[in-house]
């Protein structure tokens, strides 16, 4: 027998090339490319045209694009902080409780069993202008006579988001960062106790090191997470009115399937991913220096 | 000045009670031992005294005040713990300096008693170091420069030296006891190794089940145990204990050999009465390789199962009226297992004990 036979890996890999190769490589493979063609979901034979950096080089100049990515970057930034605060203040108290602890735990653990889309919907009745409960409430309590336009104005729309971002997600910072409470040791919080230490210089010297590297893995979850926030925003807002809420993926999921224009909205999608790559190099980062510290880093 | 006081203290966990309403004096700048088998209490004690554990029941004062709802930071106590609980993510130098640092002590004053700790406990070539990058033996030393760079009244210690190895563990006892001199505190130490309290302490608290059974220095309580439990477990090889019965004024071993009265016993004890009859191996030894044994004493033969030699002295197991018993041989020659001997037992430094209340009839 002559004939060139594979080696064995090869053969053994061979079915995991395959599937990795169809699910993950071609698509990757064929919406970069089409992010170089005016590609049109209703113009096949667009896909044809090899057009350069056009697209990419339209999506830098637009406003629209920029708008949307300062936006998306904005409301990161505002909601990770506030959920980090959040999800701290209540990992701190249910550690407190003694009593009824695991059902608290499982309590808090609600809002991430909600599909976002749930969620949006949920917020879109609650901050309704007419039939709203945060509207019925103010009024009822004679706070306000107006309908306040929680989903029309550009600020207040933006706000009403981030509470059901923050609704949703504080969560799982709480879960997380009570783990991490759940793992620092008793002993050096007892030393620094003897050593003089008020409980709030025990938290800021000893147990905040020690969850550190946990806040940061929330980080890093949360932060992929909201730089690929949609859902919530499309039920709630639409990107709306008139793109005050704008974020990269609605504006990107709107040029891609509702003007069908598929090849620049793979090239935002690309210039996009980078947000997503930054914040979680950076978290990362910061994951491994927390580590190091405590003297943890492989 | 700190003198530290007990006053019927209690600690219960929910409806377990664990000390049982204990009560101790400690002197102003003693070394007290509180030793007991694991699981009696003693380091429950010792962080009811540092406010890590709230007291059921009693007082604890430090020096004059009672410092029972006092939290650990106002008892200026310094603790060094079994695991030595370090902080991971400080070096040793702003482990030492923490206490002082969170005093708001300023820099100067800071570095001057960290440098100075340092010194007393060699540690100056480890400082920029995290307890992560240290042996046992450096990080134990740290956790004590931790405990006296504040120079606080009161030192508590709970196990020091128990995760390190022997040799080790025998430097640093000497370590501490130098300390001591050196800083001129009160010192509470936890162990459950009679060595080390016999060697460390200027008193002995000696603890069982969440009783104080024997309060004394060292050598109190090794010549004068006050029942079995502390006459077994102070001293290395424990005592010996036969049960007797006072018959005819003489010390009559259960199935075995009858033995004098032991002068010091007479009067108190009755014709008749259940006891038991303790002495140390150094007492029990074979003649003409033992001390000199000027005042009563008993002879009889016994045979030896098996012998130890230890260099100077020779450890030999017989067995006297069934039981096994421990005899020491000094200017040791060879002994084959089997071989029966001459001993002498020195009457002089028995023990006689209640059978039933197994106090000291002394
Ligand atoms: N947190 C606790 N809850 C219940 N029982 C405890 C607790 N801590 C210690 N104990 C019990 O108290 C007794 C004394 O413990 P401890 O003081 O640690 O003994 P040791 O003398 O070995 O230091 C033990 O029987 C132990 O089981
Ligand atoms: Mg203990």
């Amino acid at each position: 027998m002559s004939r060139l036979k594979p080696p064995a890996w090869f053969v053994l890999l061979l079915p995991a090339i395959i599937i990795l190769a169809a699910v993950v490589l071609i698509p990757l493979l064929l919406s970069l490319y089409s992010s170089f063609t005016p590609y049109r979901l209703t113009r096949p034979d667009s896909l044809y045209r090899w057009i350069g950096f056009a697209n990419y080089e339209k999506a830098l100049t637009s406003i629209h694009f920029w708008t949307a990515f300062g936006r998306t970057v904005l409301l990161l930034t505002i909601a990770l902080n506030l959920e980090m605060l959040m999800g701290l203040g209540l990992a701190l108290l249910v550690n407190k409780v003694t009593w009824g602890q695991r059902t608290l735990r499982t309590i808090m653990m609600f809002p991430m069993m909600f599909s976002p889309i749930l969620v949006g919907f949920q917020f879109k009745f609650i901050f309704n202008d007419n039939v709203g409960l945060v509207n019925n409430a103010l009024q009822s309590l004679g706070l306000t006579d107006q309908a306040i336009p929680w989903l029309v104005d550009g600020k207040l729309a933006f706000f009403s988001i981030l509470v059901a971002e923050m609704w949703s997600a504080t969560s799982v910072f709480a879960i997380l960062i009570l783990a991490g409470l759940f793992a620092v040791p008793r002993d050096p919080i007892e030393a620094a106790t003897v050593d003089g230490c008020t409980p709030w210089q025990t938290f800021r010297h000893i147990t905040l090191p020690f969850i550190m590297p946990f806040i940061y893995i929330a980080l890093a979850i949360r932060s992929l997470d909201v730089a690929r926030a949609y859902d919530i925003v499309q039920i709630m807002t639409n990107g709306g009115p008139a793109r005050r809420t704008e974020l990269l993926w609605t504006l990107i999921g709107r040029t891609g399937y509702v003007d069908a224009r598929m090849g620049y909205a793979n090239a935002m999608g690309y210039i996009s991913i980078f947000l997503a790559i930054f914040f979680t190099v950076y978290f990362f980062r910061k994951l491994n220096a927390a580590r190091g510290e405590l003297g943890m880093a492989s | 000045m700190a003198q530290v006081q007990l006053r019927s203290v209690v600690k219960k966990y929910g409806s377990l009670e664990v000390v049982h309403g204990i009560d101790l004096d400690i002197a102003d700048n003693e070394f007290v031992v509180l030793v007991g088998p694991s699981g009696c209490g003693k380091s429950t004690t010792l962080r009811m005294i540092a406010g890590l554990e709230a007291i059921s029941g009693g007082e604890i004062a430090i020096g004059e005040r009672v410092v029972n709802d006092l939290p650990p930071r106002h008892r200026n106590i310094s603790m060094v713990f079994q695991n030595y609980a370090l902080y991971p993510h400080m070096t040793v130098r702003e482990n030492l300096g923490f206490s002082l640092k969170i005093a708001n002590r300023p820099q100067s004053e800071i570095d001057r008693a960290v440098e100075e700790a340092a010194n007393i406990l060699s540690l100056s070539d480890y400082m920029d170091r995290k307890p992560g990058a240290l042996s046992g033996g450096q990080r134990q030393r740290v956790a004590m420069g931790r405990a006296i760079v504040r120079h606080p009244e009161v030192f508590l210690f709970d196990e020091p030296l128990s995760n390190l190895d022997a040799k080790l563990r025998t430097q640093m006892r000497t370590e501490i006891k130098k300390l001591h001199q050196k800083v001129q505190s009160t010192i509470v130490y936890v162990t459950h190794d009679q060595v080390e309290a016999m060697t460390l302490a200027d008193r002995i608290v000696i603890m069982r089940d969440g009783h104080i059974e024997q309060v004394g220095t060292p050598l109190e309580v090794f010549e004068n145990p006050v029942n079995t439990f502390v006459a077994t477990f102070i001293g290395s090889p424990p005592m010996n204990l036969l049960p007797a019965t006072i018959t005819n004024g003489e010390v009559a071993i259960e199935n075995g050999p009858s033995v004098a009265l032991p002068s010091a016993f007479e009067g108190k004890v009755r014709e008749g009465q259940a006891v038991i009859l303790g002495f140390r191996a150094d007492n029990l030894m074979p003649r003409g390789h033992s001390l000199p044994m000027e005042g009563q004493h008993a002879a009889f033969d016994m045979k030896v199962n098996l012998s130890e030699p230890l260099g100077t002295e020779t450890l030999l197991f017989s067995s006297l009226a069934g039981r096994e018993v421990q005899a020491k041989m000094l200017n040791p020659r060879p002994v084959s297992p089997g071989e029966t001997l001459p001993f002498q037992l020195d009457l002089t430094r028995c023990h006689l004990f209640d059978a039933a209340s197994e106090a000291s009839l002394r």
